[in-house]
């Protein structure tokens, strides 16, 4: 079972995560960053377990976890195809690219497809303006990408 | 050791990078050169020099950004005759003639050559390569900010020494605190991060007032899409920020600075990381800097993801461990900022430019530029231009100069419209006003900002509509929602614009936009709320004609807003390529081979993929 797997791990690795930061307030967003790091999210478990070491609610971690855009409360696909919708990118197609990248794999921005193989995001602008429009998968950028070169991308990584 | 021993050692290893006993080769791998497949040409000559056993050893080294990102990537050759040469828009299947012809012969490469890094050396065999100074996107450059960038190895904190780094922070210490702020105010430099306030006052505010601990913050939250100036300086010159950072402690008092810094920018983040480890190691950072005394540490603080953080009190909220909720001011945060404590808060440019200033002098700066507006400013050029990139210009050169001469003009000749400044916080200059000057004043006058620099260049085939919806969308997403003028008035706005591009709003919809717009402007909390108009204030001053074909006509002149077009096959001029039936994701072009093709309306999404794939023109907008 995959899932209880992914869980222990959590687990293991949470106690190590937490060690390393102190319990003030201003550690809460460098330990969700931190944790997002090595669990790819951040689990109902994971909020627990930082509310309590910092000493506030979840309700309170939630809302500030919920505000920035950087976190996620499912874990991601195998791989992530972040699209820039930057001006720049706009101007030169960049919405003909998410679009078409939508319908190649079937989902909307901030889905991952059901096999998990892949989840879908839009950002706000990677600082990449001179190559539009871009896309970065799995941590590589792509720059000067159109509609049929990203889809081959896609086919390539399947 | 003292200053003057750290400065002889790093002179020896600049000397040793600069000097032509090894050939070597310099490998552009700012975001911008791995984005156009700099790391592969680099492992292209990794193995191809490795191979060679005929060549001498060869040095590979990164480097940051010149700026040049269409000719992206980048790679300066030295060959063993001494021959520095940029090559442009180099691919791994040019390595081996680069490697064999410039490295193992000796000879440039003149086809791929885009420039020769010094003007005086060597003679042409014949053939003509053009001087870096001489390129046409360069010469009108004065590079203060990025004066490094592309230059140095940003990972060697020799390299930033020996060019005059951190004898900028040894003459703040010779001067004391307050000489260091007049000598500040003498120069004149404003806050580049948009604002444009007098750097020097605000950090007089900040030494005056009273509280301990206090702060410093480097802003690094480049939120404004469409800019990239602060990514470039982090990346490729992080010294000359942290430099900066460093100066502006010790003239306030503060003995902690924080870099907050975007998490979208792993690059720069791994820079601003090695980089403050070579300060310690130098003894530039810690207890008692250079013998002085004066203790400073420096902590990143990675972003989240929200625009709204870029704008101080949101920023510091977020440092705190908080959602980034900007709160009214007074207090400022120059007496009641991060913790409560007094804080100074500046952005990436303007630590760049206060440690070039203290190096070089304020009255040096302040002879660069226009009357009120001093110095020099970087831009980021993007949008329709034929030489994208990352220029450094002195204040009050024409927008005819950047767009023109600088950036080459519109791409494919396609004919200037307007360029959008400041972001989402600015506003649209249209073409007539072509020949502005560029500074804070005239800016503000046309009804747009400075803001952090970003100049995306729109051609007339952009619809203006579409320009102001999608700020309007971006502004409506980033919105923190804590006060009313500004969460529901993107919402509203962006909900006019979307029904003007729809074409389904009628005139009385352009003056609600003007109402909301003025009362977002007066009573937002913060500057997102307070800007986030402009986009369409400016360009329905400036383009109301087509926003009227919007409404009354049911038209997009430029065939952008898919609701209002449809998309057809030109008979004459389609050759029946097949191109356009390959890309359309739904089939809905039909046609056998070298026979004209037909669009199907009813399945056609409207995509553009067609008319991008056309090599004929031959697909028509309507």
């Amino acid at each position: 079972m995959a899932t209880t797997q992914r869980t222990e791990i959590a687990t293991i690795d949470m106690a190590e995560i937490l060690k390393n930061h102190g319990h003030s307030r201003d550690n809460l967003i460098p330990l969700l960053q931190d944790i997002q790091e090595h669990l790819n999210y951040l689990s109902p478990e994971a909020i627990s377990r930082v509310a309590d070491h910092l000493g506030l609610s979840e309700n309170d971690v939630y809302g500030v976890a919920t505000f920035y855009a950087q976190f996620r409360f499912h874990p991601p696909g195998r791989h992530r195809i972040k699209v820039c919708q930057g001006t720049a990118c706009h101007v030169r197609g960049g919405g003909m690219v998410l679009d078409a990248i939508s319908r190649k794999i079937g989902i909307v921005p901030g889905e991952t497809s059901p096999d998990g193989n892949f989840s879908l995001e839009r950002v706000a602008c990677f600082g990449s303006c001179a190559l539009p429009p871009v896309v970065v998968v799995d941590d590589t950028v792509y720059g000067r990408m159109t509609a049929r070169k990203t889809e081959k991308l896609i086919e390539d990584l399947e | 050791m003292s200053f003057a021993e750290i400065q002889q050692k790093a002179g020896r290893s600049w000397d040793r990078f600069q000097s032509g006993e090894t050939p070597r080769v310099l490998v552009g791998a700012a975001t911008c050169g791995r984005a156009a497949g700099a790391m592969e040409v680099m492992r292209a000559f990794q193995q191809g020099c490795a191979a060679d056993t005929t060549l001498t050893p060869i040095e590979i080294h990164e480097v940051g950004c010149l700026g040049m990102c269409y000719a992206e990537p980048l790679i300066e050759i030295r060959g063993p005759a001494g021959d520095r040469v940029l090559y442009e828009s180099v691919t791994p299947a040019m390595v081996p003639d680069l490697i064999q012809i410039h490295l193992g012969q000796g000879r440039p490469v003149a086809e791929h050559a885009l420039c020769r890094m010094l003007p005086q050396e060597h003679s042409d065999n014949g053939e003509h390569i053009p001087g870096f100074t001489d390129l046409p996107m360069i010469r009108h450059q004065l590079r203060i900010v990025v004066r490094n960038c592309g230059f140095i190895d940003p990972t060697d904190i020799d390299h930033y020494i020996a060019r005059g780094g951190y004898s900028g922070i040894v003459r703040a210490m010779e001067l004391g605190p307050e000489a260091t702020i007049e000598e500040i105010k003498l120069s004149g430099l404003r806050g580049r991060g948009g604002a444009g306030f007098p750097t020097g006052l605000k950090w007089s505010f900040a030494r005056k007032a009273s509280g301990n601990p206090k702060y410093v913050i480097c802003n690094a939250d480049e939120g404004d899409p469409g800019a990239f100036m602060d990514r470039s300086v982090l990346e490729s010159d992080p010294h000359a920020v942290l430099e900066g950072l460093l100066i502006a402690g010790y003239a306030i008092g503060a003995n902690h600075g924080y870099v907050y810094c975007r998490a979208e920018y792993p690059l720069a983040l791994e820079r601003l990381r090695t980089g403050i480890a070579q300060m310690r190691a130098n003894g530039l950072l810690g207890e008692d800097i250079l013998g002085s005394g004066f203790g400073f540490d420096v902590t990143i603080k990675m972003g989240a993801g929200a625009f709204v953080c870029g704008e101080e009190t949101s920023l510091m909220q977020s440092i705190e461990g908080r959602r980034g909720m900007p709160r009214p001011r007074p207090p400022f945060p120059a007496h009641a900022g991060l913790f409560g404590k007094p804080t100074n808060i500046n952005n990436v440019e303007t630590l760049a430019a206060v440690s070039a200033i203290l190096e070089k002098s304020g009255a040096w700066y302040a002879g660069i530029g226009t009357e009120k507006s001093k110095g020099t400013k970087t831009f980021s050029l993007a949008g329709k231009i034929t030489r994208t990139g990352l220029i450094e210009v002195p204040m009050g050169i024409s927008l005819r100069t950047i767009i023109e001469d600088i950036g080459g003009g519109v791409l494919d000749g396609k004919g200037f419209k307007a360029v959008q400044t400041g972001g989402p916080s600015g506003g649209c200059v249209p073409a007539k006003h072509y020949d502005l000057p560029v500074d804070y004043e005239h800016l503000a006058q046309v009804g747009s900002i400075m803001g952090s620099g970003g100049m995306i260049v729109i051609d007339k085939e952009s619809c203006m509509v579409d320009v102001a919806k999608y700020f309007l969308g971006f502004t409506e997403n980033e919105s923190c929602g804590k006060c009313v003028p500004c969460r529901m008035g993107t919402q509203h706005l962006l909900r006019l614009l979307t029904a003007i591009a729809d074409g389904q709003a009628d005139e009385n919809d352009l003056e609600t936009i003007r109402m909301i717009g003025d009362t977002m402007k007066k009573a937002s909390l913060c500057g997102l709320g307070q800007t986030a108009p402009n986009p369409a204030l400016t360009t329905l001053d400036a383009f109301m004609d087509e926003y009227l074909v919007h409404i009354r006509d049911h038209r997009c002149p430029a065939g952008v807003c898919k609701a209002l077009i449809s998309f057809a096959i030109d008979p004459k001029s389609c050759t029946g390529c097949m191109a356009c039936a390959k890309v359309c994701p739904v089939e809905a072009i039909t046609g056998s081979k070298k026979q004209p093709h037909v669009v199907d309306q009813q399945t056609c999404i409207r995509c553009g993929a067609c008319r991008q794939a056309c090599k004929f023109g031959a697909v028509l907008v309507e």
